[in-house]
């Protein structure tokens, strides 16, 4: 301690020191790994009650639709690889939506899985990924816009009429009375996308095919957009895409040892904020 | 030969700033960086993390996009060199100069609601960036959901192969900066981040400075 350490310098260091320690706390507490996540879902698993409704989205097309609470939305690959995007907003007050950023920092990762939630930009858990098959989905880059097929298939003459994820979800949010400047940032299902030593978006290994599903348990009263177009980063040379299956249907609700309400502390959390 | 190619780190003094503002710790800021001016963010005591957003001054609806950033980019990270892409595809501005090397624009601001669920109920109450963000787009007619994922300058978030996410101690030192050559008019939007529970302030938020440099061709 040198004689200009002041009084107030003192008290900022044990200010400093206090918020050091409840940091370490929380972090020995937290563990950001999981207790331990299962393996991914059989592909065939059958839903565990008959579908609500079902809806077959075309390569390139985009559908909204509402779930409540206690249902549940199943995206099953039908014939061909394909990636789905996914935003969403509480159906009750649309300036709570689905906030990707939240989803990873607050989890401590990047690749979402089955036994993972997507959280809110409110704290609070929209979404359990309770079934899932490949576990290879982008949470960091989104999906296509009318620049990024410019990019990819500018070889093909009719580049600019190839339908694309931005441009899907303004039309898909018009359509339920709210505009562009509600789109949030996408998570895209069905597709391999994370990062390699130095940071650099790679697609990973793609063993995707038809019967990839995932089923995703809404938390709250939801409006949700899809968007089925090929990812920016999808090797595929041609702008090629299958059909997608979304079909809603009654999830098992959540009991007190669900794992995706305890997977880590912070998604029991996450939960608790619901109930609040 | 330059390995980042025609970007070039442009080196100026900052007394020929046209505009110099100096934000306290925790505190927001907004202001208008007109196309082909440079907006110089300094972290003047290190470890400090600088939560920005960009909208398009002639149409807020506009705004940075960190996903079509990234995907740009081809890379989770920004630095010297990255262009800043809005929601609407339009290159916004571009990163000129970074004396700190790298910044993570994938985890987002820290919100009282997001850290109740990240570390607990008790922080609830405690001021987080969102805050700032809500607060000071008010000012321009925005409101919350004007509010996307952001840029954290200085705040070093690796992301790992196996996609494992940390945020661990601040690269900066004191007096590192990052430079942003507006490539049309922006309103720049700032929080500095007032987070105290995990290392990206050292535990400590401190102020920042923000100066404003007139264009080359003035
Ligand atoms: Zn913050």
């Amino acid at each position: 301690m040198t004689a200009e350490h002041t009084a107030a310098d003192t008290e900022k260091d044990a200010r400093i020191a206090a918020n050091r320690r409840r940091y370490e706390e929380l972090k020995a507490a937290g563990d950001h790994a999981p207790a331990s996540l299962p393996g991914p879902t059989p592909r065939g698993l059958p839903l565990p009650h008959g579908p609500l409704t079902r809806e077959i989205i075309p390569a390139g097309w985009y559908h909204t639709l509402k779930l409540k609470t206690g249902e549940a939305l199943r995206l099953a690959l039908i014939d061909a690889p394909a990636a789905v995007s996914l935003i969403c907003w509480n159906a009750h007050e649309t300036t709570e939506r689905l906030n990707y950023a939240d989803t990873l920092k607050i989890q401590w990762t990047a690749r979402l899985q089955k036994g993972r939630v997507l959280f809110s930009d409110m704290g609070r858990v929209m979404l359990s990924l309770i079934e899932d098959t490949s576990g290879a989905h982008d949470a960091l880059m989104g999906g296509s816009t009318a620049a990024s097929n410019r990019a990819r298939y500018g070889a093909r003459a009719d580049v600019e009429r190839l339908r694309n994820t931005r441009d899907n979800f303004i039309l898909a949010a018009g359509k339920l009375g709210l505009d562009r400047r509600d789109i949030p940032p996408a998570i895209t299902f069905f597709a391999p996308v994370g990062t390699d030593e130095g940071g650099g978006l790679v697609w990973g290994t793609d063993n995707r095919q038809a019967g990839d599903f995932v089923d995703l348990r809404a938390e709250m009263d939801l409006l949700v957009a899809l968007s089925n177009c090929p990812h920016p980063l999808d090797p595929r040379p041609d702008y090629a895409a299958g059909a997608v299956e979304a079909i809603r249907f009654r999830a098992t609700p959540p009991d007190l040892d669900d794992l995706c309400r305890n997977a880590t502390p912070e998604a029991a959390r996450g939960f608790e904020n619901l109930a609040r | 030969m330059n390995a980042k190619g025609f970007f070039a780190a442009p080196v100026r003094d900052p007394k020929t700033a046209i505009q110099t503002h100096r934000v306290p710790a925790e505190a927001p800021w907004s202001g208008l960086v007109k196309r082909g001016q440079s907006i110089r963010i300094i972290d003047l005591e290190g470890q400090q993390a600088v939560d920005t957003l960009f909208y398009s001054a002639a149409d807020f609806a506009d705004r940075y996009s960190s996903q079509d950033t990234v995907r740009v980019q081809g890379a989770a990270y920004v630095t010297t060199g990255t262009r800043l892409i809005s929601n609407e595809g339009h290159l916004m501005g571009v990163v000129t100069a970074d004396t700190c090397g790298r910044h993570d624009t994938s985890a987002g601001a820290c919100s009282c609601e997001s850290n109740t669920a990240r570390f607990g109920q008790h922080t609830r109450y405690l001021h987080a960036c969102r805050e700032n963000f809500v607060y000071e787009v008010t000012k321009h007619g925005m409101s919350k959901r004007d509010i996307v994922p952001n840029i954290n300058f200085f705040m070093n978030v690796p992301i790992a192969p196996n996609g494992e996410l940390a945020i661990v101690d601040g690269v900066s030192k004191p007096g590192d900066y990052v430079e942003i050559r507006a490539e049309m008019d922006l309103l720049c939007v700032i929080s500095n981040c007032p987070q105290i529970n995990n290392p990206c302030n050292g535990f400590n938020p401190t102020p920042i400075e923000v100066l404003i440099f007139a264009g080359d061709e003035g």
